[in-house]
Formats: C-alpha cells, structure tokens, sequence
C-alpha cells in the first residue's frame, strides 16, 4: 500500500517539455510510473514521445485532471514560475504536488502554502527543493534513483536527497515500502511529522528511518510526536554536527543560528524519546538492521 | 546574506521609513564631508556584523567634522571581537525619549512570518522574553494577507504601545512589512524603535537579512555583498557556481549533494579524533551531474587551500554514474596537470551506488599512485583523516 503515491498513482508533470522535466519524466516511466501528461499552456494539445509512449501535454492542471484522472503532480518548473505552478495545482485541488525545483524564494514559499492552508489543505505538498517521493516497486514521484532498491516494509523520511539515496542503498536487501524527501528548504509543506504519521497508520510499514539536519526544530517537534503518536520502532540520524554557526551548508534551512538548531540538541532530543540515533549512515542502517531482523 | 546597519538604514529610506540623516565612510575624510554636510553634532559608528561594538569603542560622539575626522581614524581598522572595522556610519543625533522593538522574521515551525513587538526596546529581546514574557507581543501574519492597517493596529494594541505614538507605529508597521516583502527578507529588526524628544518615532538600528534565492529578482542585492569579507576561496568557487565553504581543517572534502556532504564533515572529524585531530577544510557540493570540468574546478579549489592535506571525495551515485564520476576525476587531475598544478596531495575516493563497480575498475586501472580506493564512506573518511594526519 506504501504512503501517499501507490501504483495506481496517476502522474502528471508540470514543466514537461522542459530539460530537467523531459529528463526525469523519461525516468519515471522506466520506473513504471503511471505518468499521464504534462502541463505546459503553450504547447496544449501536443504530444511528446518518451521512447515511445507518446504523453500528451495539457494546458492546466485542472485540464489534465479532468482529461486523465491525475492525483499527481511533479512540478520541475524554473523558480520565477514555482509560485504560480504550485498555486495552479492547489486550485485544481490535485491531492499530491511534489516540488522538485530547487531555489525557491522563502516568500513564495510562504506565499503557497498559506494559499494552500486558506483552500483547507486540500494539497499534500512535498518540498520544495525536495528529490521527491518513490514506492519501490510501485510508483516514483520525483528523482530519486528507481533501482537502488525494491520493495519492503522500512518507512524513510529525509531532509536530504543524496543521504536519502545512501540509506536506501545501505539497507537495499531488506527494502522499503516508501521513501520521501521533504527537502532542505525553511519551509517545506510536508514534514518529518506527516510522514512518521502516515508511516505509524501504514500498514505495509513496520520500521521509520527519520533522516535530519541542523537548522530549524522541526526533528525536536518530531521528537515529541513520536513520544505521543508512534508506537513503530524509528531510528534517526542528523547531518551536520560539524557545521560551524552562522554558515549556510548547501540547504537554505540548514543554517544554525543562535542557540537553536545544532545536531546535539537534535540528537538529544530524539534519544529522550527513545529513537536510536547513528553516528554516520552507516551505523544508523546497522541499527535499522537489528531491529528489523529482531521482529 | 546579513546586512551592515548602514545598508539597512539605506534600505528603509529608500522605502520611505524614517531613519536619521546620514552616510558612509570607509576614510576619515569621506567622515569629514559626511559631516560637514549634516551639519553640528554627529555620531560615528563602527560597521561590524557582530554586537557589543558600543562597549568595545566603536560608537562615538563628535562635536563637528574635525572630530567627526578624529574619531574615524580612531574606529577605522580597530579590531572589534575578531572583525576589523573597515567603513563607519555618520549620521546626526538622535534626542531619544523612548525605546520600543520591532521585527518582522521567518517563522519556520508554523511555515509563515512572525511579527514580535514590545515597548521594552533597546535590550536584547531574547532577555525581555525571558525575564517579563508578558512585555513581548508575537503576532504570525499570514503570508498572503500580509500587514495592513487593521492588523498593524492589532499588533500595536496587544504591544501596548502608548496613544501619543500609536498612529505613527501602525504606520511604521505597515511600511516595514512593505519592505520586508519587496525586499525578500527573512528578517528586518528594529531594536530599537525610537521615540525622539519632539515626538517622532525613527527607526535607529537595522538588522536586516535578505534571501539569496530571490536574487532573481533583486539585481541590486548583488551590490551589498561585502566582497572584502568574503574568503578567496570562496569567492573563488563562487565565480565557478560550486557552493564551498571555508573551514578550518586539513582533510580537503568533494561530495554530491548537500547533506552527504554535510554528513561526511562530521564522519571525517569522527576520524581526525583518531589521527592527530584532523578537521574537514571545507564543505563543497558539486552537485547532481559531476561532469569531468566541475570535478577539476572542485579540485582546483580544494587543492589550492595551502590547509589540506589529503582530499576525500565522497559520491554516491544517484543520477550520476560513478563511472563518469571516476572519469571525471581521472581527467580532473590529468587537466590540472595541463594547467600547470602539481598535483601531490593524495585522494581517497569513495565510490557507491549507480555504476559503482566500473566506477572502481577506472580509478583502479588508471593507477594514479595519488588516488586511493575506499569502498566505504567511513573507512575512506578514516583513510583520508590518516593520511592527512601524515602529511601535516
């Protein structure tokens, strides 16, 4: 059953016939996505040929809904438009937007999702600045590698693209029901929190890998809701205990200012709750792995 | 990117905030016809991102331009806890009767803005918070609806704001807001917010911050970037759009994407714990698609910082195939090579995912005696920290 995109997950990609769309539009359908078209209003009513499944391309997301019965959207759009794509989304009231693109002002940011909140989240929105969503075996959202590995019941939740990949690969052999990317950005529409509840109500998961980064307190505010919500065992890791304060590592959100947002206070906050926390990736999978071969 | 006061005071004149007439000086003389041409008393003030200037000298009252010239030369070049003073800011005095706060600021656990206002100005507000709660107003503002009159009247009530000003704050409420959104900013703080002897509320301090990622439509921001306070290195990579930061260690890293390299700062110090102490030199993400050319530009870099001593380069083929990566650092070192660098520091590459095994079999029959293999990321990061460790 996975989380939030299945197999029957209808896909639509919004800046298509872009370079980074067309690319990774292409590599969705070899995962075995369902992608049904694009959207881009000035080329409405063509079609593109992905190695031969000819996608057509829609002048709206509320046009390529109607057309095909999309519940997915992949937005790759340059950042001077993101606002206006994620905003088109939202009135379409697609149930899923994932927002790959990266440098996003935090004020459009802002801007969507409190548009999104005012429309009564009828939106689920992943990032932006975010590598996606993927079912192993099912169904990939996104840019994350579809081969690093296959199906199984480890839930994964990562601030970050490239150690999303890592802990996917470290744990390939056992695999995962789905693994999100919540993106490194200060605000982000889906958070460590949405994703551990949907993973505690998963039936298909039975194990959470919670991957964050200094800056902010979303893995402290985390922390707390699994104290209170989650009953399925998590193990975390956090990126940057070396950082030095005030210097931005790559992430717009991954920024440690004043007291607040080091690995440590993260750390700490995750064990009081009994999360087991890895020093490196490597031995977060080791203790992922005991768990899973204890149960 | 964090503005100077005097870029902020700049900034909110421009967007028709009232602040105190005035300019800057990076030499005495330019303090001189700052001086002359405000007129009598002037206040000169050191230009630093760091506080506690005022304790450490680097704010003083000058009677006219001769001491306004006198107490320049004095503050510029003086060294205020590690940041030397390179401009100061000349503006006339205030007759200040009252001291109030004002900010606007990314608010990132309610995914919105964050209005905090209190009538106990002039202190840090994190001590006010702390010490009499009930004095500091936090107000969110909705992105969309933003501050208009009847919201900024909303705040100025719950702060309690005295009737005499409370007109001229919404006012200054609303303004501020407006500059915080066609400024991009993340954070505009007024601390503090003045109430002068004639009545007249001024906006006596800015710490403003602006986000990068909205340089698309800000052209001008790019002219506020102190480029003397940049690293070379930096500026360097900059020039070369690899995102790098400085640190302060030997072990040079090269990775993709931000949080492997993030992460892989942190097992390479884990490792210099058990090699002479090594640290990371510095942070570089070269990103999803390593081409051959970004790869040489990122070595270029990183071994062009006299601190390392050995490289480790950490990729995790997701998009990218670890064999063009292995390419990729195979031309990278030949290029340099024909660029005139003597290349003798060792490498130690960490190859997995995508194509990691023709990755390897590259390097491996490339037989660089500089580069070394090593399967996992922290076996190579304990290689690369003991190889750093031998050559310091």
């Amino acid at each position: 059953m996975a989380i939030w995109l299945t197999k029957d997950s209808k896909v639509i990609v919004q800046g298509m016939t872009g370079s980074e769309g067309s690319k990774h539009t292409r590599r969705m359908l070899a995962a075995g996505t369902n992608v049904v078209g694009g959207v881009n209003p000035r080329k409405a009513g063509q079609t593109v040929d992905f190695d031969g499944t000819e996608l057509p391309v829609f002048a709206s997301v509320a046009d390529a809904m109607a057309e095909t019965g999309a519940d997915v959207t992949v937005i790759f759009v340059p950042p001077q438009f993101t606002k206006a794509a994620v905003v088109e989304a939202i009135d379409a009231a697609i149930p899923l937007a994932v927002v790959i693109t990266e440098g996003v002002p935090v004020h459009d940011t802002a801007s969507f999702w409190a548009y999104n909140v005012a429309q009564g989240e009828r939106t689920r929105i992943i990032g932006p600045n975010c590598p996606g969503i993927a079912s192993p075996g099912a169904s990939n959202a996104g840019i994350i590698p579809a081969d690093i590995t296959g199906s199984g019941r480890i839930g994964l939740v990562s601030k970050s693209g490239t150690l999303t990949y890592q802990m996917m690969y470290e744990l390939r052999d056992i695999g995962f029901s789905t693994c999100v990317g919540i993106g490194g950005d200060p605000i982000i529409g889906t958070t460590h929190i949405d994703a551990l509840a949907a993973f505690e109500a998963d039936p298909e998961t039975d194990a959470i890998v919670m991957i964050g980064e200094i800056g902010g307190d979303a893995e402290e505010r985390a922390a707390e809701f699994i104290k209170a919500n989650v009953t399925k065992p998590v193990v975390g890791y956090i990126a940057g205990f070396t950082a030095p304060p005030g210097k931005t590592m790559g992430h717009a959100g991954a920024i440690i200012s004043g007291s607040a947002g080091t690995a440590e206070a993260k750390q700490a906050a995750l064990e009081a709750v009994g999360v087991k926390v890895g020093k490196t990736p490597t031995e977060t999978a080791k203790l992922m792995r005991e768990i899973m071969s204890g149960s | 990117m964090d503005l100077y006061e005097y870029q902020g005071r700049d900034l909110f004149e421009r967007h028709g905030l009232p602040v105190l007439a005035g300019g800057v000086a990076t030499t005495p003389e330019e303090a001189r016809a700052i001086a002359e041409r405000l007129g009598g008393r002037v206040v000169v003030k050191a230009q630093v991102k760091v506080g506690g200037r005022g304790k450490a000298g680097g704010v003083k009252l000058a009677e006219g331009p001769d001491e306004a010239v006198a107490r320049a030369t004095d503050i510029l070049g003086m060294d205020i806890k590690g940041h030397t003073v390179h401009k100061v800011m000349i503006t006339v005095t205030a007759d200040v009767a009252e001291e109030y706060y004002f900010s606007y600021l990314l608010d990132r656990a309610n995914r919105t803005f964050l209005c905090i206002a209190s009538v106990a100005g002039g202190m840090d507000i994190e001590q006010v918070a702390a010490e009499t709660p009930d004095k500091v107003v936090k107000a969110p503002i909705d992105a969309v609806k933003g501050v208009d009159e009847a919201k900024a009247r909303e705040i100025v009530t719950a702060a309690g704001f005295p009737a005499a000003v409370a007109d001229q704050v919404v006012e200054i409420a609303v303004g501020l807001w407006q500059a915080f959104v066609a400024e991009d900013a993340t954070l505009v703080e007024v601390n503090p917010l003045a109430k002068n002897g004639d009545g007249r509320m001024l906006l006596l301090d800015a710490k403003i911050s602006l986000d990068e990622n909205a340089a698309f439509r800000h052209p001008d921001h790019e002219a506020l970037v102190d480029q003397a306070a940049v690293d070379p290195l930096e500026q360097a990579a900059k020039a070369k759009d690899l995102n790098y930061v400085k640190l302060d260690g030997e072990v040079g890293i090269i990775g993709n994407g931000a949080g492997l390299v993030m992460s892989t700062l942190d097992v390479v110090a884990y490792a210099g714990e058990r090699h002479g102490n090594v640290k990371p030199a510095n942070f570089l993400d070269i990103g999803g698609g390593a081409s051959a050319a970004v790869m040489a530009n990122g070595l270029e870099i990183v071994l062009s910082d006299p601190a390392v001593k050995s490289v480790f380069v950490n990729v995790f083929g997701g998009i990218t195939a670890c064999d063009e990566v292995a390419n990729g650092i195979i031309q990278a070192l030949a290029l340099l090579e024909q660029r005139g660098e003597q290349v003798t520091k060792p490498l130690v590459v960490r190859l997995d995912g995508n194509n990691a095994e023709a990755g390897r079999a590259i390097l491996d029959s490339a037989n660089n005696p500089l580069v070394q293999r090593v399967d996992t990321m922290d076996g190579a990061a304990e290689r690369a920290a003991e190889l750093a460790a031998a050559g310091v």
